[in-house]
């Protein structure tokens, strides 16, 4: 005889018991602390603030921390906590001309003012494994020498001074902004980067390797991938001047693309663009291939049937938590619907048979 | 959590939600697209019907969700606890004293009256996606009332399998006007769309809100010559004897063994309350917790 | 009588290149209308103006609708042109592929636009399906197949098939025998003779296959570089053609 079992909501009480467990760990093992991870893990940090859409290092620690790891759940914790955020206005368009550079290459030419500037990057180390850092942390230390004077302005301006690159549409008019306004096709490019810089790194990483590999391929050139930190102005209108509220760690990557004639314009080079939080090279440099790639209309180049040039299966597939939640959700109760269909073929079955049964008769 | 407005959302947002709603109600069936907010439970787990119910509940409001038409699924109980805790409405398990509901996959056998609500939970609003995967050209054939390729799907359906081979989220024509995919209903739910109370379609993830309005003309997509028909397992239910409510099957032993029951759990309970008992039920008592 | 057609003027530029310029004509009910020339001559230009494919830069394309009489198809409201394309209208592409849905069935692909205009009786869609697929010659054992099943002439006959179930008046036809064997040219172009003339159906046909107009136009126009060359009956102008370069299309016509 059956009982109809109800418990939903203790099974539900008891599994996050044991996460909170599974969260902490072997208890005789130290606490991770919010300051280690942003210290020591500040790649992961940048990414969960980058695709989170929210520049707090310690916040993002913490969701880490919670996440047990899982960076993609961690940005989920930062997203739904943006949305609670009241607004109090907008800051003015950072200057990334006047970033303090942390570290600043280009592939295009062999020195250029501001000069080529490595920083601490994974760039030239051997990828073996340092069994010395399971034991022992400790740094030497690095020689320091008098900080740059000299300004670094952008590659592409030099470019910009022969006419051999694009000009790009300056205006003073606030893009939409994608968390506010429901995404429409088709979209301005400031919606198409609003979302690459939030998208899903891996997923923009593969849309942008497919270029190279010849899937609407735009010969990329990497004029200049720039890090450091910018400073972010607000207009006050109480005081009637702007002042610095903060300040950001960004990378920025312009890619100069050929120009693979059209019948618009005479030759000139055209820019892909890529800018995120934090210290997010790869991310960056993915974000400007594509997006150059999304501008074939505007462009007048063909449209190659390429992956990375279909804005509706890039801007509606690249945002990670729409992407888990949807596929994760087939984890949840759809028996109702799977009755439906078992009563269906039931009834198709049936009626095959019969109709299999009745042809043999005749 | 009392840092958080009433049902979690600010009033700029609920403002927002409510207008989509209103467009909604006053076009049966149009998708209108809304600024779907980052909420605290994934995409594609009822984030469209959360945001729907923060709007359009008050405090004096009695709040049921249900989920595969129980009030006990872990979903529905997450769902529910979200509102006690950020909005601190009164819940019941019961459809009748209830003013709104929440629901994933199915409508409540008890007919709504005009003075309820019904919030329903949609995975992919567009009921041409599978045939037109572009949005573009989908919402292009709404507006000119291309409709065509929707009854190609139904005749491709009958010259391959003898009939129509959808039985859930089975598609209907709102007001002699706009295609619609009721969420993922068994087609067996799909008569009670046409209801007194007012009917809310939320989808977050794909940032769109539909509404029908009370005594709407909902009519299933069929041809003359194949009927629609809201069928359901040839049985009645095991524990209170129903012979037309909607039931779920349940492998009871490993043999095959299997028994039917309402997948409506407030439904069931209250036949056997008033003392109706099913092949296998017993007299209502309090289920084992 | 009031032409079916009326198109005065109508130009097509890209950038500083001529689509095509300075064409008018009239298309009586029942005329066929060919449309020759060479690669790069315009015609498929002239074609996709006419059928709404692509916006002229100038002229107007007048048509006689059933309900309000000429009305120009250039300034109509989307909606109302797609509707034409479903009924009045008809567009026989050179690649079957382009004017079928491939992943429907040859029923479904004939029944479609029955569907789009409400038919709603499913045992009448497909006799009239088959119907039509016994006019172009498919037989009726084939409804249930898809396009990827069929030979190109078999699908080109499909395509002829879904485009005239619902009673156009005007077919508009690009290449309609392009890519195809010529054993199945031939048995193509008899079928659209046939029906052409059974329906009383105006088309205008473009095609570089000076044989397609010989045996299927009323009257030709000869396009070079954008612009009508020479027009006229299709016997006068194929066997005394005016313009030197007519002269030299006819003259380069193999004789077998």
């Amino acid at each position: 005889m059956y009982v109809a079992v109800k418990g939903g909501e203790r099974a539900i009480d008891n599994a996050h018991a044991w996460l909170a467990e599974e969260r902490r760990g072997d208890i005789s093992v130290p606490e991770l602390s919010i300051a280690q991870i942003r210290e020591q893990m500040a790649l992961a940090v940048n990414r969960v603030m980058a695709e989170g859409s929210l520049y707090d290092p310690d916040l993002a620690a913490l969701a880490i921390k919670q996440a047990r790891g899982d960076l993609i759940e961690a940005i989920f914790l930062i997203r739904a906590y943006r949305t609670t955020l009241p607004r109090f206005g907008g800051s003015n368009p950072i200057e990334t001309e006047d970033m303090t550079c942390d570290r600043r290459v280009s592939a295009t030419f062999k020195d250029a003012p501001g000069g080529q500037v490595l920083g601490p990057t994974f760039d030239y180390t051997h990828r073996l494994i340092d069994f010395k850092l399971a034991a022992d942390g400790e740094v030497s230390t690095v020689p320091v020498s008098a900080p740059q004077q000299t300004a670094t302005p952008h590659i592409m301006s030099f470019l910009g001074r022969e006419n051999l690159i694009q000009r790009e549409p300056v205006g003073d008019d606030v893009p939409d902004d994608l968390t506010r306004t429901p995404l429409e096709l088709p979209a301005s490019r400031a919606l198409r980067l609003q979302s690459l810089t939030r998208g899903d790194e891996g997923f923009i990483l593969g849309m942008a390797y497919s270029t190279q590999r010849g899937y609407a391929r735009n010969h990329a050139f990497v004029a200049e991938l720039r890090i450091g930190a910018v400073a972010v102005e607000m207009d006050i209108p109480e005081l009637g001047f702007a002042i610095e509220i903060g300040e950001i760690t960004v990378t920025e990557c312009e890619t100069v693309n050929q120009f693979q004639g059209s019948k618009i314009q005479p030759p000139q080079f055209t820019r892909g663009y890529g800018l995120v939080f934090g210290m997010t090279e790869r991310k960056a440099i993915s974000m400007a291939l594509v997006d150059r790639a999304l501008r074939w209309k505007e462009l007048g180049e063909d449209n190659l049937g390429a992956p990375a040039q279909d804005e509706e299966f890039i801007l509606y597939h690249s945002d990670n938590i729409q992407a888990t939640g949807f596929l994760e959700h087939i984890k949840l109760p759809h028996y109702v619907d799977f009755q439906s269909e078992l009563e269906l073929i039931r009834k198709l079955r049936r009626e095959a048979h019969q109709n299999i049964s009745q042809e043999a008769a005749e | 959590m009392s840092d958080y407005n009433f049902a979690y959302l600010d009033e700029q947002t609920k403002r927002m939600i409510r207008r989509a709603i209103l467009k909604g109600l006053a076009i049966p069936g149009y998708q209108v697209p809304f600024a779907s907010r980052e909420m605290p439970m994934p995409y594609g787990w009822g984030t469209g019907g959360v945001q729907v119910s923060a709007a359009v509940l008050t405090p004096d409001d009695t709040f049921k969700v249900i989920d595969q038409g129980a009030d006990d699924t872990t979903n529905a109980v997450s769902i529910r606890r979200f509102f006690q805790k950020t909005a601190g409405v009164a819940v019941t398990e019961a459809t009748s004293q209830a003013s709104v509901i929440q629901t994933r996959h199915r409508i409540p056998e008890e007919d709504l009256r005009a003075d309820q609500i019904l919030v329903y939970q949609v995975p992919i609003p567009e009921p041409l996606r599978f045939l037109e995967p572009s949005e573009v050209e989908t919402r292009k054939m709404h507006a000119l009332e291309e409709y065509g390729l929707m009854h190609v799907k139904l005749y491709e359906d009958i010259s391959q399998h003898g009939d129509i081979a959808t039985a859930y989220a089975y598609p209907v024509k709102v007001e002699g006007r706009y295609v619609m995919d009721p969420s993922p209903i068994p087609k067996f739910d799909n008569p009670k769309l046409e209801m007194a109370g007012i009917q809310l379609f939320g989808a977050g993830r794909e940032q769109r809100i539909y509404a029908i309005p009370p005594y709407t003309q909902v009519v299933s997509l069929d041809f003359d010559d194949y009927p629609f028909q809201p069928t359901k397992a040839d049985h009645a239910c095991d524990l209170c004897g129903a012979q037309d409510s909607y039931l779920d099957e349940l492998l009871v032993d490993d043999e095959g063994g299997r028994m039917f029951m309402c997948s409506d759990t407030d439904y069931c309970a209250t036949r056997r309350k008033q003392g109706h008992v099913g092949a296998q039920g017993v007299p209502y008592a309090e289920d084992a917790a | 009588m009031t032409p079916l057609l009326q198109v005065e003027n109508i130009a097509k530029f890209y950038g500083p290149r001529i689509g095509c310029t300075d064409v008018s004509f009239d298309l009586y009910p029942g005329e066929v209308m060919g449309i020759v020339g060479e690669s790069g001559s315009g015609k498929s230009t002239l074609l996709n103006c006419l059928a709404g494919h692509l916006t002229p830069d100038r002229g107007v394309v007048r048509f006689d609708t059933r309900s309000e009489g000429l009305r120009d198809t250039i300034t109509m409201s989307e909606p109302e042109r797609r509707m034409l394309g479903r009924t009045d209208w008809a567009f026989v592409h050179q690649h079957a592929r382009d004017g079928l849905r491939m992943n429907v069935s040859a029923g479904g692909n004939v029944g479609e636009r029955l569907m789009a205009v409400n038919a709603r009786h499913y045992g009448e869609i497909r006799a009239e399906a088959i119907d039509w697929l016994g006019r172009v010659e498919i037989t009726e054992d084939r409804i249930d197949d898809r396009p990827t099943a069929f030979s190109g002439g078999m699908q080109q006959r499909l395509q002829i098939a879904r485009n005239l179930v619902t009673g156009p008046r005007l077919v508009f036809m690009d290449e309609p025998t392009g890519g195809l064997d010529v054993s199945v040219q031939a048995r193509l172009l008899d079928l659209l003779r046939g029906l052409g003339r059974e329906m009383n159906l105006s088309a205008i046909i473009v095609t570089h296959d000076l044989a397609v107009v010989r045996l299927l136009a009323d009257r030709l126009m000869v396009m070079k570089d954008g612009h009508v060359i020479e027009t006229g009956l299709t016997d006068q102008v194929l066997d005394d053609p005016q313009h030197a370069y007519t002269q030299l299309l006819v003259s380069s016509v193999l004789q077998v």
